[in-house]
């Protein structure tokens, strides 16, 4: 490496040494453009697929007031996507090409959104769940090293929780309700329990990234140090909604002032990252379908657009003829 | 008088709860993901409206039933929407026409409601007016847009208004409950609502480059309950699955 990048790299890695916010005009080394390219344009993925299996029980809410909320959350998501296809732009890169890289199946997206949504409880267990696994690693990035995408944390973190309480409240009166309500309130947490946890990552030993994104301050956290996290504030409001969580390992441990839980199954979880998981094909396809079938929709906008601008500078140079051209 | 009342609530009610319900079909799937929450949003604004009209409708009736009795314990025959609001999305061509089709009517309804002798609708309708005044903005910029734009999507916009055009007549044919609202100074008089419609959707469709179909029958029978389509149907089928599945429980 030549003395001038040395330099530029010690002096980029003391200003995150010293918690300052790095910014889209400062400079930066290629490999922590590319990691936040990466980590920010999947978490952008997430979002906008995510919002697949929970569009699933729009049309099915058992109620009106449950069909307006479900809606809201689901547009919260699309608007998620939006913030951080924002920020990931910052970075030198549109969204287009973004796009182009997730239907091409180069770009990942959170596996957990290829597990069906089979119930109406499920709208449930995502939101309390999925959502709550995903504040974790949320709250941490909002003190990300760089700016842009700690600020659209900020943003999404309210959200999310508001998103969180609206799950688990679904769960509650499943839980306060019938037999066959409560039947079904278990058999999704039975169902999304594994893949939640699953959300995090590879446990430490097995993560690629982890040590570098510690090192430049992207994360803050380990995966394992999330999961626990996580597993510490779930479990006791399951307790609260009688229900059981699905591993008989499961276990308050008083030394460790932490629950110990069974190992993952970290085939499974390869499986579906690899693209074998129930729903990948039909999630990626949907996505596909709805890009495909947009683009003529595009298309008359952009055209639509320059035919405007064109008649307004035609406009601009002959005054005269507003009236004909307007008309 | 009261039997009148429920069923033009009905309708008003049904009308934004089904159309509500068609737009929320595209969630998750729209054509650029700024469009998605735009269509998302009409949606919410509907469904929203439909649980204020069902919720009062149920209250005029005077026999107990609440909003969800009405959205999910309804069959086809009990539904009074128009035939419009329930014809399938196709694709967003379809769904951009069918709406501003809609909204076009539904603004001068709504302007007019803002007048109505009864109270608690009139507050309904301040509400509304606002949210379907974006609606129709929104929809009209659309039809422009797309029936301007390229060749394709100008081809896909006529098409849409082909087949949806026949639709519209039942928006403003009068009945024997509008006759009654009219009378008691609730509802408008469809005719003056019929005479702006024409020419707001005229100049739309001019500006889109559209041509209007000409001399087409038009169907009607859903706000009457008549006959609806068969897509209704479906979409209830869709809509009260849990209720009917797991009857009698709180969700
Ligand atoms: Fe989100
Ligand atoms: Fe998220
Ligand atoms: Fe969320």
């Amino acid at each position: 490496m030549d003395p001038k990048q040395k330099a530029l790299e010690a002096q980029f890695q003391a200003r995150i040494d010293a918690d300052e916010k790095i910014e889209p005009k400062d400079w930066m080394p290629d490999a922590y453009r590319k990691t936040l390219i990466r980590q920010i344009s999947q978490h952008a993925h997430s979002e906008v697929v995510g919002m697949l299996p929970e569009g699933n029980w729009v049309t099915r809410a058992p109620s009106l007031r449950r069909k307006v909320a479900l809606l809201a959350k689901i547009q919260d998501e699309a608007g998620h996507g939006l913030y951080l296809y924002g920020a990931a732009e910052t970075l030198g890169i549109d969204r287009e090409t973004l796009l182009e890289e997730l239907h091409a199946g180069a770009a990942k997206y959170s596996s957990i959104f290829n597990y069906p949504s089979l119930s109406w409880a499920d709208m449930g267990a995502i939101g309390w769940l999925v959502d709550g696994a995903a504040i974790m690693n949320q709250v941490m990035l909002t003190r990300t090293s760089y700016g842009p995408y700690a600020r659209a944390m900020v943003r999404i973190c309210k959200e999310e929780s508001f998103h969180q309480r609206q799950g688990y409240e679904i769960l509650l009166t499943l839980c306060r309700g019938t037999e066959a309500q409560k039947q079904m309130a278990q058999d999704s947490l039975n169902r999304w329990w594994w893949p939640a946890l699953m959300m995090f990552g590879p446990s430490d030993g097995a993560s690629t990234h982890t040590e570098q994104s510690m090192r430049w301050r992207i994360k803050r956290k380990t995966n394992d140090e999330l999961r626990q996290q996580f597993i510490d504030a779930t479990v006791p409001q399951a307790d609260y909604l009688g229900l059981t969580v699905p591993d008989p390992a499961l276990k308050w441990n008083d030394e460790r002032d932490h629950y110990d839980f069974g190992e993952i199954d970290w085939a499974e979880f390869w499986n579906v990252v690899k693209g074998n998981g129930p729903c990948n094909r039909e999630r990626l396809q949907a996505r596909v379908k709805a890009h495909e079938q947009g683009a003529w929709v595009r298309e008359a906008a952009m055209a639509y657009a320059e035919k405007r601008q064109q008649r307004q500078e035609e406009r601009n140079i002959n005054p005269r003829g507003l009236k004909n051209l307007a008309g | 008088m009261k039997q009148a009342f429920f069923e033009y609530l009905l309708r008003l009610g049904d009308n934004a709860l089904v159309l509500g319900h068609r737009l929320s079909e595209w969630c998750g799937h729209g054509p650029i993901l700024e469009q998605d929450i735009a269509m998302t949003n009409i949606a919410l604004d509907q469904v929203g409206q439909a649980r204020s009209l069902l919720q009062y409708a149920g209250q005029v009736e005077g026999s107990g039933r609440t909003e969800d009795n009405l959205a999910y314990l309804r069959d086809v025959g009990g539904y009074r929407n128009v035939l419009l609001v329930e014809q399938p999305n196709g694709d967003f061509a379809h769904t951009i026409t069918r709406q501003f089709l809609f909204d076009a009517f539904n603004y001068f309804q709504y302007e007019a409601l803002r007048h109505s002798r009864d109270e608690h609708l009139r507050a309904i309708s301040e509400k509304s007016i606002k949210e379907i005044t974006y609606h129709l903005r929104y929809s009209s910029e659309w039809m422009i847009r797309l029936g301007d734009g390229t060749e394709e999507s100008h081809q896909r916009m006529q098409a849409a208004l082909d087949d949806l055009w026949m639709y519209t007549g039942e928006l403003t044919e009068v009945t024997e409950v509008d006759e009654i609202m009219l009378d008691a100074g609730i509802g408008p008089g469809l005719h003056s609502i019929k005479g702006l419609y024409d020419e707001k959707v005229s100049a739309i469709l001019a500006e889109a480059t559209l041509q209007q179909p000409t001399g087409a029958w038009m169907q009607s029978g859903g706000k009457t309950g008549k006959m609806h389509s068969e897509h209704l149907g479906h979409l209830l089928a869709e809509l009260q699955f849990v209720q009917r599945a797991y009857p009698g429980m709180e969700w």
